[in-house]
């Protein structure tokens, strides 16, 4: 199918087969390696961007869904000045370790504090279900509220 | 005197108000014709069908929808948020779209969402269930015809028939499901 959508603020228009996943339109055919593949059944949110502002796993997402909708990867946080809130915090408060689920983790975080800006303990424990196998989420949930912080800081 | 006037005026407007509701009842309200037990026989074979898992797990009666033959709790902490679509960053469509997924095998259907609260079926007897299917304060406001309409037409429910692999199907054909759901109401929607 041919199918045009935004990424990255970007319009594009590209021939895939129309059940090919999101995430191998992203990655083998607009060539951005930032979004990764994990387990590619919806389990552990490494794949994770946003359509039209939600959070999607797009290992699990046909391309064709996509059609005239805006995706927003990873690659588009950060500008060459400045980087997103959300990045600048995980930098803050060193949380990679391997750094493979991290994308995925901060755009489900970018996605979460966008529509609840300042989340309690509960929120972000039933919001931000991505898996680390290197068990980071004691320092995200650290950088989770160090991106509060920064939000509030830049909105003064 | 001018009061109890003014009183016996109000009761009997208001006992004309109910008779003309008595006399004159709705399209939609039960028919009284029909043969209660073949409305029984065919509510018994749609039960069959609302009970299997592939309907209940997204019919319960708490927050939390269930997967699988075992019906265990939707894994990652799903929830049912306050649109039943689930919570402000892990909505329902993070992984479900409009129809199964053929690479991952996540089931989809259009509009996946839990059923309304008030829709919930978990634990409750045949009689409770079949008495909720038709009380519109707890069917979505649906007349019969709505509710055979939902239940013979809706594309999330029909999905029961084609939930993807290794996902069980309801023990009723779809055909037979659409049979009993008419049949049921034709002749009086009886709940026990
Ligand atoms: S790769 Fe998509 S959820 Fe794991
Ligand atoms: S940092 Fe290694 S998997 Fe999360």
């Amino acid at each position: 199918m041919q199918l045009t959508f935004e990424i990255n603020n970007q319009s594009h228009t590209v021939e895939v087969p129309e059940d090919m996943p999101l995430l191998w339109v992203i990655r083998d055919v607009l060539r951005l390696k930032g979004t990764k593949f994990g387990c590619g059944q919806a389990m552990c949110g490494a794949c994770t961007v946003q359509v039209d502002g939600d959070a999607i796993r797009s290992c699990s997402y046909a391309a064709k869904f996509a059609q005239g909708k805006k995706v927003t990867t990873i690659e588009a946080l950060a500008n060459e000045e400045k980087l997103h809130p959300v990045q600048q915090a995980w930098l803050d408060e060193r949380v990679p370790q391997c750094g493979y689920c991290q994308p995925g983790f901060i755009m489900a975080t970018k996605s979460l504090l966008e529509k609840i800006p300042n989340p309690s303990e509960d929120e972000i424990n039933d919001n931000i279900t991505n898996i680390c196998r290197c068990g980071t989420y004691h320092r995200m949930r650290k950088a989770i509220h160090r991106a509060v912080e920064l939000q509030q800081k830049s909105k003064l | 005197m001018k009061t109890s006037y003014f009183v016996m005026l109000l009761f009997l407007s208001v006992a004309v108000v109910s008779l003309t509701a008595w006399d004159k009842p709705e399209k939609d309200d039960l028919p009284t014709t029909g043969d209660p037990t073949k409305s029984r026989a065919a509510l018994g074979a749609m039960l069959k069908v609302l009970k299997h898992q592939r309907c209940m797990n997204c019919h319960p009666t708490d927050d939390r929808p269930r997967q699988g033959d075992d019906a265990h709790a939707h894994l990652f902490n799903v929830q049912r948020g306050t649109d039943n679509k689930g919570l402000a960053a892990m909505r329902c469509v993070a992984c479900h779209q409009t129809e199964n997924n053929k690479q991952s095998n996540v089931p989809g259907a259009p509009h996946w969402q839990l059923a309304p609260k008030s829709m919930g079926w978990m634990g409750l007897s045949d009689e409770q269930i079949a008495a909720n299917l038709i009380d519109k304060s707890k069917n979505g406001n649906r007349s019969l015809d709505q509710l055979m309409e939902h239940m013979t037409r809706d594309p999330l429910v029909q999905w029961a028939w084609q939930p993807g692999e290794g996902r069980t199907v309801p023990p009723v054909s779809q055909k037979d499901f659409h049979e009993a759901v008419r049949t049921w109401i034709e002749n009086g929607a009886v709940i026990k």
